[in-house]
């Protein structure tokens, strides 16, 4: 089994690539489009800012491969702002569209709480999961998803969601700061935290290890 | 609800973790991965490694000790001492350190927070405050250099421009209280929690779980301990328990 990391050029991986090592899975960084495409298992790492992610994902052609692959429920993990990225759009860079395998906009906590949110916070798995189960998770965060639902207002200027995504069919794992966000999602092997599973300690080790059965198992390859 | 954190400290030197009250009369205590894997499973939250070299083999040997401490730890890793500047922070974030620490380079080198702070995002980026009080006895100075050099700024002001500068959590060590075993400054943590709204973690002067609890009273959102986890006094489970009883919210 093997873990195919995208090398943004801008996220530090070093800690993903130690928690996979752990699990005892080879890991491999790529540039490469293709490889995206083919691979097992793969991993978009939390990066700077969505401006910057997005351009990244541009510069490596991902526009399509990426939104494929997880429309296709196969293996696939994004972690932070990996999982933002995967929204229509973002309040960082309200000029940029995102990938749109989301419909909703990524939002900046409200100057009620501390922002970022630095620290360990609860999540509370949603009906039917799979993947996450109720624990404590380290998030790193100013941005978060309200809801997958539609109740978030546009953005001017953001992008449409990509045709066939929907809200309902993810299932979705909720955590508490300035009201319940959108900590977690997953649906078939694609797996979306906003927390870093890679340092979320013993709890975040077992997340990881169920996904990478999933993706063993070629959940959702058809 | 965010939970308050609980952070060991690690003053590593040579690949070896030692201690010693202001850097003066440094012991060796052991082996850094070992003392960090029983922090990691007695529930430490994060862990914050202080390169306390003195030669520039010493500096190599520290970023072994950051690639040995990633690959055995599942939580945060934190890493500080004489990070002079951009290229030094990220060689250690690629190394496996979560967040990188600064202290006098940051003083120094105006700017210096803000461009690491735009290479790898404010969450990698965590200002070292040390701090001593005046002369006078009303609020605080910055001290760097491991607390030989007294700058004559003012450590409020200090954390505020810091925070606007970049740095995404401040690590507070109180000079005066630092390896005394007499508890936190909490004046000092009221201080500057009041001041800024990044995090602040409270280092220097704890020697059991009340201290720790009038820290977080304080304001602080984590608190660091290095002796009273090293010699076995406390556990970190321990610690979590009894500011539990305190009604602190942690992770358990």
């Amino acid at each position: 089994m093997r873990v195919t990391i995208i090398a943004t050029g801008i996220a530090n991986t070093a800690s993903v690539e130690a928690a996979f090592t752990r699990l005892g899975v080879e890991v491999e960084h790529t540039t490469d489009a293709r490889r995206v495409e083919q691979a097992r298992a793969v991993v978009l790492p939390g990066v700077g800012s969505f401006g910057a992610g997005m351009d990244v994902l541009r510069t490596l052609g991902l526009l399509e491969v990426l939104p494929e692959r997880i429309v296709q429920g196969r293996a696939t993990l994004a972690v932070c702002l990996g999982l933002q990225l995967l929204c229509r759009g973002s309040e960082e860079s309200p000029e940029v569209e995102g990938l749109g395998v989301l419909d909703t906009v990524a939002r900046r906590f409200p100057d009620s709480v501390s922002v970022p949110q630095f620290g360990w916070n609860r999540v509370c798995a949603g009906e039917g999961s799979r993947l996450i189960e109720d624990g404590h998770a380290y998030f790193a965060n100013s941005y978060r998803i309200v809801s997958l639902t539609g109740h978030s207002a546009p953005v001017e200027g953001v992008g449409k969601p990509l045709a066939g995504a929907r809200g309902s069919d993810w299932v979705c794992a909720t955590t508490d700061h300035a009201g319940r966000f959108v900590s977690a999602i997953e649906r078939g092997a694609v797996l979306g935290c906003q927390f870093h599973p890679e340092i979320s300690g013993p709890w975040g080790q077992r997340l990881l290890g169920r996904w990478l059965a999933m993706a063993d198992e070629g959940v959702g390859t058809c | 609800m965010l939970t308050r954190r609980i952070i060991p400290c690690l003053d590593v030197r040579g690949g070896r973790v030692v201690k010693g009250v202001k850097f003066a009369g440094l012991r060796d205590v052991g082996d850094p991965v070992d003392h960090a894997k029983t922090y990691e499973q007695q529930g430490a939250d994060e862990l914050v490694m202080l390169d306390v070299s003195a030669t520039p083999e010493d500096r190599e040997t520290a970023l072994e000790t950051v690639r040995a401490l990633r690959r055995a730890l599942s939580i945060p890793l934190t890493v500080g001492g004489g990070v002079r500047g951009v290229e030094t922070a990220e060689r250690l974030l690629l190394s496996g350190a979560d967040k990188v620490s600064m202290n006098t380079a940051a003083v120094t080198e105006p700017g210096l927070l803000t461009r690491l702070a735009e290479r790898v995002g404010r969450q990698c980026v965590v200002l070292a405050l040390d701090a001593a009080a005046w002369a006078s006895g009303e609020g605080w100075e910055v001290v760097t250099r491991s607390g030989a050099h007294r700058t004559g700024i003012d450590a409020v002001s200090w954390a505020r421009q810091a925070e606007q500068g970049g740095a995404g959590e401040i690590l507070l060590t109180s000079w005066d209280r630092d390896g005394t075993q007499e508890g936190y400054d909490l004046s000092l943590i009221a201080a500057i929690s009041r001041a800024v709204r990044v995090p602040v973690i409270a280092s220097g002067g704890a020697s059991c779980p009340e201290h720790m609890a009038r820290a977080l009273d304080a304001g602080a959102s984590a608190v660091l301990a290095a002796s009273i986890f090293h010699e076995g006094r406390y556990t970190v489970e321990q610690v979590k328990q009894v500011l539990s009883q305190c009604g602190v919210e942690v992770r358990r």
